[in-house]
């Protein structure tokens, strides 16, 4: 079984993160990471590989600049088997829609991929979109936001979590699968895991080796456009008292009242 | 004027609240046309819902061949509605199921996505809260028929009487959107309170409150509220995933927020940092939360709540 893991290099969310004169997000000046969120599909990736006599091969995939191998070699310490860099300078500043094209493109290059399994969302962009649309452009069932994921022979079913129902949804592989930040704790890369990252393969391809045109990608032909970006002004802390002898409660209701919530 | 069509989300045929605001803003970009899947037999009803605020048509489409499978034959229905209408726009509710039909109605229409919109001009361009809600930042589709999500609370519903004309839309679904199949639902026990994501007023609790969500509930139901949960409260197990408010729960954005034993961690901001009024109660006066706050209390949860209900109840 063949399984790929998206995993995206996002700049530190304690590390300030901002935007370029070009509006997109600054992936080369802030220190970035594996996207925590991406950690759980790894995890899931070697949980799915761990459950099975069967011979599985876990790939590592990103689509970013230089640094974005980062990530790869994070998923390839916790445990993933192999890496693939998407690496081109036409990438820079696309959108979803290009991004998953790229991913797609990857994905059929690597080739009798039985799963394709990505995070919930990354925690820059955040727009949970990418593996809805791999499913759409790979024409693979799609199964995600799984809180649990489990395999039942040649299917995947995962659990989940909607907001008015809990729903266990099942496809035939191959397909793609999400699963979210409840799916299980992801595990810490071992020393030894550390050590034996250093050996495994990680490729890397520029867009010809994928077939994608560079007209077809990149900040210039984006769907959408961002003409704007601005910091947000800091909140500028308001009253704060201390709680003696039930003043804290009299003191709170009146600025409820005083705010037209009571 | 164009049609801007709105994907209406309900269950079993009630229309859920952010519908309404999704064609109050309809209306600034063209004429509001609801498109609602759903049973046959609740077509009627809810198109007379969706006409109170504003949908000038509702194409009615049978869900007998949609429903038992996951967003891919949504994404279709609404690709031939939007083929056959050539709308100004398309606008769903951000929610999880929202965000994945809209992702792959992009890229079936070759068309331009923008997700978690909080604001939407009449020219199309856009307001998003990102990076924890520290930027703001303006942006527009530039490629084919807009396709927009949009957050709950971004917009006030309003009452209008729209036309409501049903169209009956019949829609061809694929095998292959078939194939992923939803085999089990359970629906979530209703508490009584707001939808955490729609509340005007959410109160919540963390690791402060010890398990003990008492004093929260107590508040909420005081102040018509809904309750949410930090994101140790959750993996705590003391309150279910889908009330978790932060970077992976909800993001909430209501008139007030209550953190009650929550310090703010960069996670929980970036599900509450664009409310509009913010309180917080915590007996640690160092808790990063106080830097956002409006109004803060340094103190007990557990007694500065209780009393708090009691004297708006007194109040009321």
């Amino acid at each position: 079984m063949n399984i790929v893991v998206c995993v995206k290099y996002v700049p530190d969310a304690t590390a300030d993160p901002r935007f370029e004169s070009d509006n997109t997000v600054d992936r080369v000046g802030v220190d970035g990471l594996l996207s925590e969120l991406d950690e759980y599909a790894v995890e899931q990736a070697l949980q799915l590989k761990e459950g099975t006599e069967e011979e599985v091969t876990v790939t590592a995939l990103t689509v970013g600049p230089e640094k974005a191998a980062d990530a790869v070699r994070k998923a390839l310490q916790m445990g993933a088997d192999q890496g693939v860099h998407v690496l081109d300078e036409a990438i820079a500043g696309s959108d979803a829609i290009a991004t998953s094209l790229v991913l797609a493109k990857a994905i059929e290059k690597i080739g009798n991929v039985d799963v394709v399994l990505c995070g919930m969302a990354s925690t820059d962009g955040a727009m949970s979109v990418v593996p809805a649309m791999l499913a759409e452009r790979l024409g693979l069932p799609q199964v995600t936001l799984g809180s649990r994921i489990e395999r039942k022979e040649n299917q995947l079913a995962v659990q989940r979590d909607g907001d008015t129902a809990t729903e266990v949804v099942i496809g035939t592989m191959p397909l793609v699968a999400s699963v979210t930040d409840q799916s299980g704790e992801a595990r810490y890369p071992s020393f030894k895991g550390i050590m034996a990252a250093k050996k495994k393969p990680l490729e890397t391809y520029g867009l010809g080796d994928l077939g994608v045109d560079a007209g077809e990608v990149g900040l210039s032909v984006a769907w959408s456009s961002v003409e704007e970006t601005t910091e947000r002004p800091p909140r500028t802390a308001g009253e704060i008292v201390k709680d003696e002898d039930g003043s804290g409660a009299t003191a709170l209701v009146d600025f409820l009242a005083s705010k037209k919530f009571i | 004027m164009s049609e801007v069509l709105v994907l209406v989300d309900h269950v079993d045929g009630a229309v859920r609240k952010p519908t309404y605001e999704l064609l109050a803003i309809a209306k600034r970009l063209g004429s509001p046309s609801a498109v609602f899947i759903g049973a046959a037999d609740k077509a009627e009803a809810a198109a007379a819902d969706l006409a109170k605020y504003g949908a000038e048509k509702v194409y009615a489409i049978d869900d007998a061949e949609v429903k038992g499978y996951l967003v891919a034959p949504k994404a279709e229905a609404l690709q031939q509605v939007a083929e056959a209408a050539s709308p100004a726009a398309i606008l769903l509710v951000s929610s999880a199921e929202g965000k994945e039909i809209a992702g792959r109605l992009a890229i079936k229409l070759g068309s331009g996505l923008i997700t978690d919109a909080v604001d939407v001009d009449a020219d199309g361009s856009t307001t998003q809260s990102v990076f924890a809600g520290s930027y703001t930042v303006k942006a527009k589709v530039t490629k084919g028929t807009p396709i927009i999500t949009v957050k709950p609370n971004s917009a006030a519903a309003e009452e209008g009487a729209g036309a409501g004309t049903v169209e009956q839309f019949s829609v061809t679904i694929s095998d292959a959107a078939k194939a992923a199949r939803i085999v089990a639902s359970n629906p979530r026990q209703a508490s009584g309170r707001p939808e955490l994501a729609e509340a005007a007023i959410v109160v919540s609790g963390g690791r402060g409150t010890g398990g003990d969500f008492g004093a929260v509930e107590g508040l909420a139901d005081a102040l018509g509220a809904a309750v949410g949960a930090s994101r140790a409260a959750v993996d705590s197990g003391w309150k279910p995933h889908n009330l978790q408010i932060g970077q992976t729960g909800k993001v909430v954005s209501p008139q007030l927020y209550v953190a009650a034993g929550i310090s703010g961690a960069i996670q929980h901001r970036a599900g509450m940092q664009t409310s509009k009024t913010i309180v917080a109660v915590n007996k640690d006066e160092e808790a990063p939360i106080f830097e956002l706050v409006d109004f803060g209390v340094v103190g007990d949860l557990h007694t500065v709540l209780p009393a708090a209900t009691a004297e708006v109840e007194k109040r009321k």
